[in-house]
């Protein structure tokens, strides 16, 4: 398990690295903190020319509150972003789901950015992004665009940015209806990636974000009628279907699904029964 | 006792606590070590064609690329213990029989470069079907893993004890069930490490490997490179990351690495890693049990039949069939059953060979008696608990003969239970059960009793063959143990003996029983357990395992320090002028007994030995060495009538254990574990405690949470610790351990084993919990979510009529409840294009077209009609790989439908599949339907985990995708997740 | 920015257990190759590659990291600290390697080195853990021998020997 041979670039600006993605465009590739990119060198299951190591780099840092969105830089690790101070205040959410992210010394490397690139459907920052109905900001030598998270993750490991574009920032929504906050997951072991993960947003007592991660092949967020018990029941049993999930080793649809109908009641209770 | 029996802190520890263990791959290497990479079998079952090692042997820093036609030359296959035609090499000649079966050896400067040959070297297959499945296996119209051995059941033996017929006769009631254990591996933190070196001038290999015996191997090893013993000596490393049974599967990579370095003339070293690991290093074998009971109607148990059939994967490794016989002599377990028959069955099948693994069939036999009784509780509507005490050998019965001839040596089980279930612990935990139970949660209670037995007679094997055979054989048995205990000219004491470093702290135990003799401390006594085949002391029982290490090696150890005590005393006798009896040894000094104050230092009395023969006592042999061994006479060959006493001690294991499962996410919690132990006298109570808690984490995992899959193309599933969940810290339930000491009779030291106790009781303890809990009569193991989602879930609420089935994929995968299912991906679809169903005809057929339209397609050569070559680049998002490609169109109808076949094979594994495709004419265009069936092989199906199915269908859908825009395709459909995500109004990209 | 072409060597300097070291590295070389065959210090061991087992475990700019997940040329220019470091030349163990010797925290100790890196630096974020953290972090490790237990015990009480 050593990875092939490929160049190494750790650039010192933006400016630097969009240069090298557009020079190399689909065989460059960001490293932002390696916890899944190394990994899959390390398996010989990429074949990247070229690696662009923003990892730790003080240019890509910075968390700050703005425009009514968090705003994470590309460098920001998970960790620092769970230790800023003003996390559980800012965006509840974040602060729930975060902590089910990995490990404490995968998080200390793991990138924001880099889960929100690497776009794996049981991940739980792509799923807060969406439930948030957060975007994401990418740049490159023809410029800057933001790409709202519905738009941006396509499908397993598959997003819409362009091969020179880098993500140099993700910003999480923290308006005053999202604050009543809920995540649960299930996950064969603490830290593994979510059989199935939900969060929950209650925007007013009767309606509620649900994000579902894990079930199909990217989160979904969508908004619950949560005024009776049945409609919930409703809504989920239609969107267990909808979404359908697959089979894998760890477990099969079907018990995606009976766990989106079991939990997502519960979710959707603790997000309302959040203090305001 | 000063030293010994206290839970004295390790020796070991300070310096693998400072990073400055000595673990084989620390070890520097000897110059011009080549370094060696094993490209391995995608498939489970395929000829080897042709082997191109060209391209790979360009690339600088190569050296060369050895397969298995260049083995077969230099040596012989592996012996064999079960009389069956299963030749195996280092290597795989013509046939492979297993996923991750070695294939081809890499050699190359570094590590690096020989997997960048290893992804260049090109290797033909023609598969063959492959045989998964152990009941299907057995069945006569099964494809052979070996045809040579002209079946896959290998080895059939009936044995039958006492009566069973006139007990089954006269029974109140019989109670059946089947118990299918499943195949799994308590998998070492360190991987396989091998430095082998060939030296032509006396013909001889030297290795070192973290190898950990049974030194019963060392001859097959010698035997396969065709020299005696003394020329293939082995050395092992001070440290060890772990083995639990594993680490003998290193031994056909110590011949390999050995022949491979005589072919190119340098030291080869490999360094297994961990991918390697998983998928190929080594199972415990997976064991389908039928058994049956005759039960009085006080619900004991007056006979039992078993019929155990066990698969071993696709080679036969000394010492197999291990596991199927270890246990012999204690298949009735911790109860008093005298009617006994058994049917041992070894079965081949395509997996990887299954081979020594801690507890070492006692977990299979185990889950299946432990299960058997609360089954007999159920259906008899008695108490578990009560049927568990009616059942057991009762106190006062020791030294205790079973039905098939184990010498249980001591112990005092009722005592046990009800230590253990005493205290308030089983009321504390029926209460919460009733509580549970109100409150709507589903908890269950569980027991299990088992007998641990420790060091394995070194004839148990040989109960496999017939009496006659035995006879002609000649007899085996026994287990020789050997230790040295020398004391140097200033009284230093160092010891050495034959067991291998696996972690156990065995120089600490060691230290403290020749201590506890010479009256030192532990700091004094230099322990060294590097074994080297060249000088150690060692006999074929050599090695850790089947905890021979407390009734085995501790026993020659203590005896060695005995002899040199009783040295010193005469010596010191003589000295001081008192008789030898009259002297002690205490702190450092040796000194009469009725007068302390005679007293000598250790260091001059032992000075006397070396520089002063003149002074010892008349006859006595200077210098101060001893060694011992030990060889205890219990341990006898199998009767005639094949009763066979499989181990010198017999521990006892007590566990008992509430579980809670949630009705919400199907999760089992290990609320409360008691487990009550008696392993004779302990050594070192702390580091026994630590070798239960192991245990106990393994067992729990068997339990609930690691299993090696296969689907039924015998694709091997869980490659990466994310896919093989090995559980950690936040898995661990609380775990309330308690003691009772019996002696063992049988030893000077009253030890027994008691490391492996646990990986028996806890899955079967757990398993009956959850049968509780739940009031089912099968628990499948280990026992995930997603199956007890399917015991307790009922049918599904309908699909909403409003829903349509996702299209796309549609797959059978083996998720958790279902993973005997096939692993064959299916899916449909359809595209729509504007192009008339000539025109899509016309387009499909041509070649030009086809090249831009598979996906990543760099280039297509037509080798005959409707017939391509490729070679494509696939994947998804980041993860991509390199292919070759082949594609053919067959069952052609023109203009209405025809079946896309193919293969694609590339270093990320391989995958062929099939697809349907049916033009419809619709509008002025045409929809293009589609069914498929692809199966994936090798890395990506191993490693691949939870995204292989998906990955799958988005490369299929790429391609459809792309042939229909080039032909005026309709835009894609707004998928659901995005029709739901623009819910919240988001504002799309901007710029 | 720093360049390494591929198949090339270049040199790296990093400051290993506060001495300025250097040694060679292709681009492609892992950070636990690095330490334990180019600068020969051993004790960081490797058990998967993948990130999972944590055995690699060793500190980067003072945070925990996994070293197989690292390459060696990202190391250039910052800090690594490695189990090497936490023991003094006089063979004196630290409190919380001491406590791990007093609750039989190790058997064969090939998880040691990276479980004692995670908590050197975890404790010194989190002086005084609770028992449900010290499982957490100690979830990103992998021991198969000890049944975690005496692990646990000994992060407690290594935490208090440290705080006193
Ligand atoms: C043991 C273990 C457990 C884990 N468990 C979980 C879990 O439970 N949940 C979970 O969500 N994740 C989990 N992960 C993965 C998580 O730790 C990774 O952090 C995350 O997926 C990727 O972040 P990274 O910064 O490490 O990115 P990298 O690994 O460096 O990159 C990942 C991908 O994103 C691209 N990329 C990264 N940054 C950018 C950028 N700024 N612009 C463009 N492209 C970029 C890379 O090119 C690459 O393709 C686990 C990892 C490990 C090792
Ligand atoms: S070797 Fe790095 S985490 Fe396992
Ligand atoms: S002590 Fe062996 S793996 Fe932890």
């Amino acid at each position: 398990m050593k990875p092939r041979a490929f160049d190494y670039v750790r650039p010192d600006t933006v400016a630097e690295a969009v240069d090298i993605l557009a020079e190399y465009g689909d065989d460059a590739r960001i490293m932002a903190g390696g916890q899944s990119l190394m990994a899959i060198l390390n398996l010989r299951m990429a074949e990247p020319k070229v690696i662009v190591d923003i990892g730790g780099h003080t240019a890509f840092k910075g968390i700050k509150v703005a425009n009514g969105f968090l705003e994470v830089g590309a460098s920001v690790t998970q960790n620092e972003l769970m230790n800023w101070p003003d996390l559980a205040k800012t965006s509840p959410l974040l602060a729930k789901a975060l902590p089910w992210v990995g490990h404490f010394q995968t998080r200390n490397r793991g990138t924001v950015c880099g889960s929100l690139s690497h776009a794996d459907p049981s991940s739980e920052i792509p799923l807060s992004l969406a439930t948030l109905g957060g975007e994401v900001v990418l740049r490159s030598k023809r410029g800057e665009r933001v790409v709202a998270a519905e738009e941006f993750q396509t499908g397993m490991l598959s997003t819409s940015r362009e091969p020179d574009e880098m993500m140099v920032a993700a910003r999480f929504p923290i308006a005053a209806n999202l604050k009543r906050a809920a995540f649960r997951e299930v996950a064969r072991r603490h830290g593994d990636f979510a059989i199935l993960a939900l969060a929950a947003v209650a925007e007013t007592d009767t309606s509620v974000r649900l994000g579902i991660g894990g079930l199909a092949d990217r989160p979904v967020a969508t908004r619950i009628d949560a005024s009776s018990k049945s409609a919930i029941a409703d809504a989920l049993g239609t969107l267990a279907w909808e979404l359908e999930g697959s089979d894998d080793i760890h477990a099969t649809a079907r018990y995606r699904r009976d766990l989106l109908r079991r939990m997502g009641p519960i979710v959707i209770e603790e997000a309302i029964s959040c203090a305001a | 006792m000063e030293v010994l029996g206290k839970p004295l802190v390790r020796k070991e520890d300070a310096a693998l606590l400072s990073g400055r263990g000595r673990y084989a791959d620390d070890i520097a290497e000897p110059k011009r070590t080549l370094q060696a990479h094993v490209i391995r079998s995608p498939h489970a079952h395929a000829m080897i064609g042709r082997i191109d090692a060209r391209a790979a042997l360009e690339i600088p820093g190569v050296v060369a690329v050895i397969t298995g036609e260049d083995i077969a030359k230099i040596s012989d296959p592996f012996l064999v213990a079960v009389k069956a035609d299963v030749p195996q090499w280092s290597l795989a000649v013509e046939r492979v029989r297993y996923v991750g079966e070695p294939v081809a050896l890499v050699l190359a400067e570094t590590r690096y470069i020989a997997e960048d040959a290893g992804e260049a070297v090109e290797i033909e297959y023609q598969q063959l079907p492959a045989i998964i499945d152990l009941r299907a296996a057995r069945e006569k119209t099964s494809a052979l893993v070996h045809e040579s051995a002209k079946s896959n059941e290998v080895h059939t033996r009936a044995f039958t004890y006492g009566d069973p017929d006139a007990a089954f006769k006269a029974a109140h009631k019989i109670v059946k069930m089947t118990s299918e254990f499943p195949r799994q591996s308590f998998m070492p933190m360190e991987c396989f490490v091998v430095v082998s070196e060939y030296r032509p001038a006396d013909d001889s290999y030297e290795v070192m490997a973290n190898f950990q015996g049974p030194f019963s191997t060392q001859p097959v090893m010698a035997r396969a490179c065709r020299v005696p013993g003394t020329r293939f000596r082995i050395k092992t490393p001070a440290d060890s990351g772990g083995s639990f049974g594993i680490k003998l599967s290193v031994f056909p990579f110590m011949v390999l690495c050995g022949l491979a370095s005589k072919i190119v003339g340098r030291p080869v070293k490999w360094v297994e890693d961990r991918l390697e690991h998983l998928v190929a290093a080594s199972s415990g074998p997976n064991r389908i049990t039928e058994v049956e009971a005759a039960v009085d109607k006080d619900g004991r148990i007056t006979a039992l039949k078993l019929d155990q059939i066990e698969d071993y994967g696709a080679f036969l490794r000394a010492p197999m069939p291990g596991p199927l016989y270890r246990m012999h002599g204690a298949l009735t377990g911790a109860y008093a059953i005298q009617n006994l028959s058994v049917v041992s069955r070894v079965v081949m099948t395509n997996k990887m060979p299954s081979a020594l693994i801690r507890g070492f069939g006692g977990p299979q036999m185990y889950l299946t008696l432990e299960r058997l009784v609360q089954m007999i509780a159920r259906e008899m509507g008695l108490d578990h608990l009560e049927v568990i005490k009616r059942n057991l050998i009762p106190a006062g019965s020791f030294p205790y003969k079973t039905a098939a001839g184990s010498l249980f040596d001591s112990g005092d089980y009722p005592r046990c239970v009800e230590l253990a279930t005493g205290g308030g612990r089983l009321e504390a935990l029926m209460k919460r059960r009733d509580d549970a139970r109100k409150s709507g949660k589903y908890y269950g209670i569980g027991f299990a009793a088992v007998v641990e037995p420790a060091m394995s007679n070194m004839g148990y094997l040989s109960t496999l063959l017939s009496p006659e055979a035995r006879e002609k054989a000649g007899p085996k048995n026994g287990a020789v143990s050997l230790a040295s205990v020398r004391v140097d000219a200033l009284g230093a004491v160092s010891v050495t003996a034959d067991c291998v470093v696996c972690g156990q702290g065995h120089e600490t135990v060691l230290a403290q029983i020749v201590a506890e003799q010479l009256g030192l401390r532990i700091e004094d006594i230099t322990v060294n357990l590097e074994l080297d085949t060249a000088n150690s002391d060692w006999s074929i029982a050599a090695g850790t395992y089947s905890c021979r290490f407390t009734p085995g090696t501790a026993v020659a150890a203590h005896i060695a320090a005995q002899r040199i005590r009783d040295k010193l005393s005469r010596i010191a006798a003589k000295q001081l002028n008192v008789l030898h009896t009259d002297i002690e040894f205490v702190k450092g000094k040796i000194r009469s007994k009725s007068n302390p104050d005679n007293a000598m230092a250790f260091g001059r009395v032992a000075g006397t030995a070396h520089w002063s023969p003149i002074m010892l006592p008349d006859g006595m042999d200077p210098a101060l060495r001893e060694t011992a061994v030990w060889a205890p006479p219990e341990l006898t060959p199998p009767s005639h009538d094949d009763r066979i006493n499989t181990s010198l001690t017999y521990g006892f294991v007590f566990d008992m254990c509430g579980v809670e499962i949630d009705p919400v996410t199907c999760e089992v919690k290990v609320e409360k574990y008691v487990s009550m132990h008696d392993a004779g006298r302990l050594l070192n109570p702390l580091i026994a405690e630590g070798q239960i808690r192991g245990a106990f984490v393994q067992g729990l995992a068997t339990a609930l949470y690691e299993e090696f899959v296969y689907d039924d193309g015998g694709s091997f599933l869980t490659g990466t610790f994310a896919d093989y969940v090995v559980p950690t810290a936040t898995e661990l339930p609380e775990l309330e351990l308690m003691h009772i000491e019996s002696p063992s009779p049988f030893t000077p030291l009253g030890a027994k084993g008691l490391a492996e106790g646990n990986c028996m009781s806890t899955p079967a303890c757990i398993a009956n919990a959850i049968a509780d809990a739940l009031g089912v009569e099968n628990v499948q193991l280990p026992a995930t979510p997603a199956r007890i989602n399917a015991m307790i879930s009922g049918e599904e609420p309908a699909r909403p009529a409003h829903v349509a089935p996702r299209q796309g994929i549609a797959s059978a995968g083996t998720g958790g409840a279902k993973q005997k299912d096939a692993r064959q991906i299916k899916g449909s679809g359809s595209v729509q294009v504007s192009a008339s169903p000539e025109k899509v005809w016309e387009a499909l057929l041509d070649p030009e077209n086809l090249k831009s339209v598979i996906p990543g397609c760099h280039a297509l050569e037509v080798v005959g009609p409707n017939d391509y070559r490729a070679e494509v680049s696939l994947g998804v998002g980041i993860i991509r790989g390199r292919f070759k490609a082949q594609v053919k169109l067959t069952d052609l109808k023109p203009n209405q439908s025809g079946r896309l076949g193919g293969s694609i094979s590339g270093p990320l594994g391989n995958s062929s599949g099939t697809g349907l495709l049916k033009l419809v004419p619709d509008g002025g265009g045409t929809r293009i339907d589609y069914d498929y069936e692809v199966a994936v092989f090798g890395k990506a199906a191993a490693v691949g985990g939870r995204m292989i199915e998906g990955a799958a269908q988005i490369v299929i859908s790429q391609f459809f995708a792309a042939f229909g825009r080039k032909l005026g395709g309709a835009p894609e459909k707004k998928s659901l997740a995005k029709r739901l995500g623009s819910l919240w109004g988001g504002k799309g990209t901007t710029k | 920015m720093r360049r390494v072409a591929k198949d090339t060597k270049a040199r790296v300097t990093l400051t290993l257990n506060g001495k300025k070291t250097t040694g060679e590295a292709e681009s492609r070389t892992l950070l636990t190759d690095f330490l334990r065959h180019e600068i020969g210090m051993t004790g960081t061991h490797v058990g998967c590659e993948h990130g999972v087992c944590g055995c690699c475990t060793v500190l980067i700019d003072g945070v925990a990291a996994r070293a197989c997940l690292t390459l060696a040329q990202a190391a250039d220019g910052r800090s690594v600290e490695t189990v090497e470091s936490l023991t003094g030349l006089d063979g004196k163990l630290n409190p919380l390697q001491e406590a791990l010797r007093d609750h039989h925290a190790l058997q064969c100790g090939f998880c040691t080195p990276g479980i004692l890196m995670s908590f050197t630096d975890f404790l010194k974020r989190v002086p005084d853990p609770t028992v449900e953290q010290v499982k957490d972090v100690l979830g990103g490790h992998i021991c198969r021998c000890t049944g975690y237990q005496g692990l646990i015990d000994a992060m407690m009480d290594g935490a208090k020997r440290l705080r006193s």
